[in-house]
């Protein structure tokens, strides 16, 4: 039997960056706030010996245990979905900091197009363009009304980008914060190739500080070392911007917030429309708690906050047999094709670098071109970035190179500073057979079923990769590379190797309740005092990292909550 | 280095050495003659690595002769055995070898302790798969689906080491340590294709994809595992290891090549 513990105003399921910011604006705002956080505690000083490949790069120290909860995955509802035993294509975050403490900070904002696909593929094309079971729609927001919230969330971050205004992206209502950061050799070779070939190169937006910042919060954070041990990593400088050294100690300062650690949320309980509390479990004790509140706030990221609304059965269950239901709706990923380069003769310092640091280019982006012959919709941003190559994961070889044995330890050796690579971040667009639903066998540690995904690439994915494989190779060889190798072409969405941490989609927003599961507030439809916070909220996935945007739709959502604080009700 | 380097300890040095840490304090100590006591022959001048006080040099360049003299071998007691049997060990060892051989480029996994790293990675977390979701069922799975078997890493090795030994003695009569490096290769190579000899409640390629990542792992990760001994991966493919900044080199053209700091050398500042 669950504790029933006295009834708080605010309760946050997950604190990483969905949750820092919210619990950061409210208690900001003068409300005390709960957060139950499955995981631990997080502290800059966490950071200091962190340079560890094997323990953090490849154990994944930092991340989700697969042993108390993964998710099944099938390509199509013919096969039996299977769990993701070990990792593989993305790494959920865990603990106080959430993903925000170990993601690499490169932090794009989504085009205008992508807020009003839907509207904009019509008018330019057609219906016609978009092919049968492809269920992309308008987010029931405009780039006008969300741009203060990117502006927002990029203050807060202090996020490194050009002075000047891209061409190709949605337009800015105020410069970066800080200016961008150091460009090395072969990103400056890259920026000339792209010009030479007419395309509109700028320094990718970083929230790896370029220079010492303070923001708005009056957080002061040290300039980025370039050392490297990014992704994957916390930051021992503080220099990459994470929830654990900026709206985090925001919140707790502000004596509002109490952060319950080791709480895992099991459920949510309702009543009518409304949400009254959780059920959460202490993971060092055992016990069951029932946490009663007037306003919850569901930041567990994309899996989990689709996974605990399906068994707290609240929305209506996505059907894909008769495309109703909203939960589980429009799960989407990343997808791409990109180009590595050798060089012969030039050996670039690559073992340095930092998460964000990159250049890249938004021609071949949203509907930055022409699609009228092309077989797919959207596009995908094309970078170079130097993060840091690390020796273990570092060994590219020419094809036709054996892997093991001497030829394979020359070649290695040899080539371990003479490879770049150019790559597309392709979007991805939903299907009406792409969702998330719960596991009828697998469980997870605390008898719950697993979340089950069930997703492929498709041909629109696969045309997309190999046009995006032929523009990097293009850069590439501009570049000066002796020879280029295109990468694999897509072919079946496969969990084992990592691709992104860039799951979307399942709670997504919209101006209908009938296609949506949350406003444009994020606030449920169905259940009026809860908020569903993350990239669940996607309707598509475009061709970029998703932070920033979650950012935005965070300070959108906790703008929100504020509003129904005071006055209640249905915020649109 | 000089000659005297070789000479064996001597108790008088040995008690100079204790007196002299004693008198000098834990710092210097810690920092200088730690260092040194843990390098064996020293190749680079160890005052260039020395980051201690300036007004401390003078001592510490007496310290330091008087150590590299009385100690020229350092014992490295973590080679030794947490998972294998010696037999898994010998089998192993001659894998990795295979994999990763010494050439005129540098050491080789064995040399490098790559199967020590193997053997003590399985015996920890990653062997016994403790973070990797292990409950049933196990049906057959699509390729897509990723790993599902309900062996950990630590029973694949067993088995996939003894698959090595057996193949080896049906076809060459001998086990695989003891055959030829054309012969091991061969082996490995039929293990590698994953066809042609079955392992229960496993295949022959799985066992090679982990032996493989294995003994790159082994090579290459911090010494504080056992492998990569005294940062001689790192210096192979001129890895700076783990730098607390590129703040002044990011920027520039050509190749740099920096002496490689481990995680250890966090602990010494
Ligand atoms: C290696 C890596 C690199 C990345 N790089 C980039 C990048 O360069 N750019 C970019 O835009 N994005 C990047 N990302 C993605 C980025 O980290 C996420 O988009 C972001 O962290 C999502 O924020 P969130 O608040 O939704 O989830 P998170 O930050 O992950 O926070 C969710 C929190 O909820 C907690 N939680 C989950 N379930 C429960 C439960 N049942 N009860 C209680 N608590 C729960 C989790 O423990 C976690 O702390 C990267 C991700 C990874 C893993
Ligand atoms: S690369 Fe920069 S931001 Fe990333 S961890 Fe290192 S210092 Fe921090």
């Amino acid at each position: 039997m669950a504790t029933k513990l006295p009834k708080v105003p605010v309760l946050i399921v997950g604190l990483g960056w969905a949750g820092g910011i919210i619990a950061s604006e409210l208690t900001k705002a003068g409300h005390k706030v709960v957060a139950l956080e499955r995981g631990k505690r997080a502290k800059l000083e966490d950071y200091y010996a962190m340079h560890d490949e094997v323990r953090y790069a490849l154990r994944h120290d930092m991340m989700q245990d697969l042993s108390k909860e993964t998710i099944t995955f099938r390509n199509n509802d013919k096969m039996t979905a299977l769990p993701m035993r070990t990792y593989g294509s993305f790494l959920p975050g865990d603990g106080v900091g959430g993903a925000g403490k170990h993601w690499n900070g490169v932090s794009v904002r989504f085009l205008p197009y992508d807020f009003e696909i839907y509207s904009k593929t019509v008018e330019r094309y057609g219906k016609k363009k978009i092919p049968a079971g492809m269920t992309i729609q308008d987010w029931g927001i405009k780039w006008e009304e969300i741009e203060p919230y990117f502006d927002k969330y990029e203050k807060m971050a202090g996020i490194s980008g050009d002075a000047e205004q891209n061409p190709m992206i949605g337009k800015r209502s105020n410069p970066y914060p800080t200016p961008p950061m150091k460009q090395t050799p072969s990103m400056k070779l890259f920026m000339e190739a792209a010009k030479k070939l007419g395309y509109n190169p700028y320094n990718g937006p970083s929230a790896n500080l370029s220079q010492p910042y303070k923001n708005p919060d009056g957080i002061e954070r040290a300039a980025c070392q370039y050392c490297a041990y990014c992704e994957r990593f916390g930051c021992e400088y503080g220099a990459k911007a994470d929830p654990v050294v900026t709206v985090i100690p925001v919140a707790e300062k502000t004596g509002k917030l109490e952060t319950r650690t080791h709480s895992n949320v099991l459920r949510v309980l309702h009543k009518g429309k409304k949400a009254t509390g959780v059920v959460y479990l202490n993971t060092l004790t055992g016990e069951e708690f029932e946490q009663p509140a007037d306003l919850v706030i569901m930041t567990s990221y994309v899996l989990n906050n689709v996974k605990l609304l399906l068994i707290s059965q609240m929305g209506k269950p996505y059907d894909p047999a008769t495309g109703t239901g909203v939960i589980g709706k429009n799960y989407a990923y990343q997808t791409g094709g990109g180009a590595t380069g050798f060089f012969e003769d030039k050996e670039f310092n690559s073992y340095m670098g930092a998460g964000a640091l990159g250049v890249c280019l938004d021609d071949f982006n949203g509907d930055n071109f022409d699609h009228s012959d092309l077989k797919f919709i959207h596009g995908g941003n094309i970078r170079h970035a130097q993060s840091g190559s690390r020796p273990i994961a570092n060994n590219t070889v020419p094809s036709g190179t054996p892997s093991w044995g001497a030829e394979f330890k020359k070649a290695s050796l040899k080539y371990s500073y003479r490879t770049l690579s150019v790559s597309g971040q392709g979007s991805n667009m939903p299907w009406r057979h792409h969702y998330l639903d719960l596991d009828p066998t697998y469980k997870d540690v605390y008898g719950l079923p697993l979340l089950r995904m069930t997703y492929d690439f498709e041909e629109q994915d696969r045309e997309m990769g190999k046009f995006l494989a032929a523009k990097s190779s293009e850069i590439l060889k501009e570049m000066g590379a002796t020879s280029t190798v295109p990468g694999r072409d897509l072919t079946s969405y496969n969990i084992t190797p990592y691709q992104s941490t860039h799951n979307t989609g399942g709670v997504i927003m919209g101006a209908d309740p009938k296609s949506s599961a949350v406003n444009n507030y994020l606030q449920m439809w169905d259940y009026e005092n809860m908020f569903v916070v993350g990239a669940s909220a996607f309707a598509h996935n475009s061709g970029y990292n998703p932070t920033a945007t979650v950012g935005a739709l965070a300070y959108r959502a906790a703008e929100g909550a504020l509003k129904y604080l005071k006055q209640g009700g249905s915020l649109v | 280095m000089s000659e005297q380097d070789a000479k064996p300890q001597n108790a008088a040095r040995r008690t100079f050495l204790k007196q002299s840490g004693i008198a000098l304090g834990g710092v210097v100590v810690g920092g200088v003659v730690g260092g040194v006591l843990l390098r064996p022959k020293p190749q680079v001048k160890v005052e260039t690595k020395v980051e201690t006080k300036v007004e401390e040099k003078v001592v510490e360049k007496v310290v330091e002769k008087e150590v590299e003299k009385i100690v020229p071998q350092p014992v490295y007691y973590h080679q030794a055995l947490m998972f294998f049997s010696l037999e898994q060990f010998a089998i192993a060892e001659a894998a990795a070898e295979r994999i990763f051989p010494q050439d005129d480029s540098g050491p080789g996994a064995k040399e490098l302790g790559a199967a020590f790293y193997i053997d003590h990675q399985l015996a920890g977390p990653w062997g016994n798969n403790s973070r990797d979701y292990m409950m049933g069922p196990f049906p057959k799975a699509e390729p897509t689906q990723g790993m599902q078997t309900r062996l950990t890493r630590k029973e694949i090795f067993a088995i996939g080491l003894q698959g090595l030994q057996d193949y080896s003695m049906q076809k060459y009569k001998k086990g695989f340590a003891d055959l030829s490096a054309a012969e091991q290769d061969e082996v490995l190579k039929v293990f590698e294709a994953g066809e042609a000899v079955q392992l229960e409640g496993t295949s022959t390629s799985a066992f090679f994809g982990l032996l493989r990542t294995g003994t790159l792992e082994g090579i290459y990760s911090d010494p504080l595992y056992g492998g990569n001994k005294d940062m001689q991966g790192w210096k192979m493919k001129r890895y700076p290891g783990n730098q607390p900044s590129y703040f002044n080199d990011i920027e520039k053209d050509g190749f740099i090549v920096i002496e490689p700091k481990s995680l250890h050398d966090h602990l010494n500042h």
